[in-house]
């Protein structure tokens, strides 16, 4: 009995795999044919993040890490001293992500990550200050809507600049 | 004159071996449920990159899997060293990929269409450019929820 047994479980151990089904969900625009026309929003709503082809990164016109990103982001959204160069209120405050076709996927994925985080801590602080729970799936979803439209993520993808062309 | 005796062999008795069916069976059981069965052989080197803003995938069903990767050394003679897309059981070109949903599509009651995910499997050394041309053929497929399949990061950056 045990040895058939044995010969079973062998025999899912070596035909199945462990998958990790996790990972980073988005959300892609939809594809429009004829390009609609080009917004401009005002320069201190928009934080502008490029990556190039040597995983560096340009964040507001300057060089920083990926380990301060979260930070920044945060700061940008939230503007704590409600500077005059940052959005006004989070509702306005739009994400601006490019990178080039040479930038690593680690590092893209990297700075997706960070970008998320930063909105996923600013939910979670809304929604502990407001109904004093961490912001999660088991939040209603009234609850839930209320604190993302206050903070949205707008977070727009610019088409990859191509360094191998110019 | 004692009362307590001495105990007569000095030898272990034998454990039992009557339970370990079930101790197999259980661990069989386990195994069954926590894994999925292989679909399909990887022909690319996938190693994904790891984050910290993860979601699990619920539904397996309502998932599909675009891997992107370079080959592995078994398949370099075939594909060479270039990053290549893997759907399903093989090795696939970009403009594959309409067909590649349709396909899983068709097998999923209409009312679920619109929870389809797509599972971008992707190594994190390839570059941003066939990722980002995978990324517009789903968005002329309308394929618009996808899932960059990641680890989970323990340490700090």
């Amino acid at each position: 009995m045990a040895d058939i047994a044995f010969l079973l479980l062998i025999f899912f151990l070596t035909t199945t795999e462990i998958v990790e089904e996790k990972g980073l969900l988005v959300k892609l625009p939809p594809w429009e044919d004829n390009r609609t026309e080009i917004l401009h929003p005002p320069k201190r709503n928009v934080f502008s993040v490029l990556v190039n082809d040597n995983d560096e990164l340009l964040v507001r016109g300057e060089r920083i890490d990926l380990a301060d990103l979260r930070a920044r982001t945060k700061t940008f959204i939230t503007n704590p001293e409600q500077l005059s160069t940052l959005p006004q209120n989070p509702r306005r405050a739009i994400i601006s992500l490019k990178n080039d076709r040479g930038t690593s996927y680690a590092t893209y994925l990297g700075v997706y990550n960070e970008l998320q985080a930063a909105y996923n801590e600013l939910w979670d602080e809304a929604a502990q200050e407001r109904f004093g729970v961490p912001y999660s799936e088991e939040l209603p979803i009234e609850q839930r809507r209320a604190i993302r439209s206050d903070i949205p993520l707008v977070l727009s993808e610019a088409e990859p600049t191509d360094i191998t062309i110019d | 004159m004692s009362k307590f005796k001495k105990k007569r062999g000095k030898a272990m008795p034998t454990i039992s071996t009557a339970s370990l069916p079930d101790i197999i069976f259980m661990l069989l059981f386990f195994f069954m449920v926590v894994t999925v069965l292989r679909q399909s052989e990887l022909q690319l080197k996938v190693v994904t990159p790891e984050a910290t803003e993860l979601t699990k995938l619920d539904d397996k069903q309502l998932v599909n899997y675009i891997y992107i990767g370079k080959p592995t050394p078994k398949y370099v003679d075939i594909y060479g060293t270039a990053p290549q897309i893997q759907l399903n059981d093989k090795i696939s070109k970009i403009n594959e990929i309409p067909f590649f949903l349709l396909d899983h599509k068709k097998d999923i009651p209409e009312k679920k269409h619109g929870l389809i995910t797509t599972s971008l499997r992707v190594d994190g050394e390839i570059t941003m450019g066939i990722v980002t041309d995978v990324k517009t053929e789903l968005r002329k497929a309308g394929q618009l929820r996808v899932n960059y399949s990641a680890k989970t990061r323990q340490r700090d950056l």
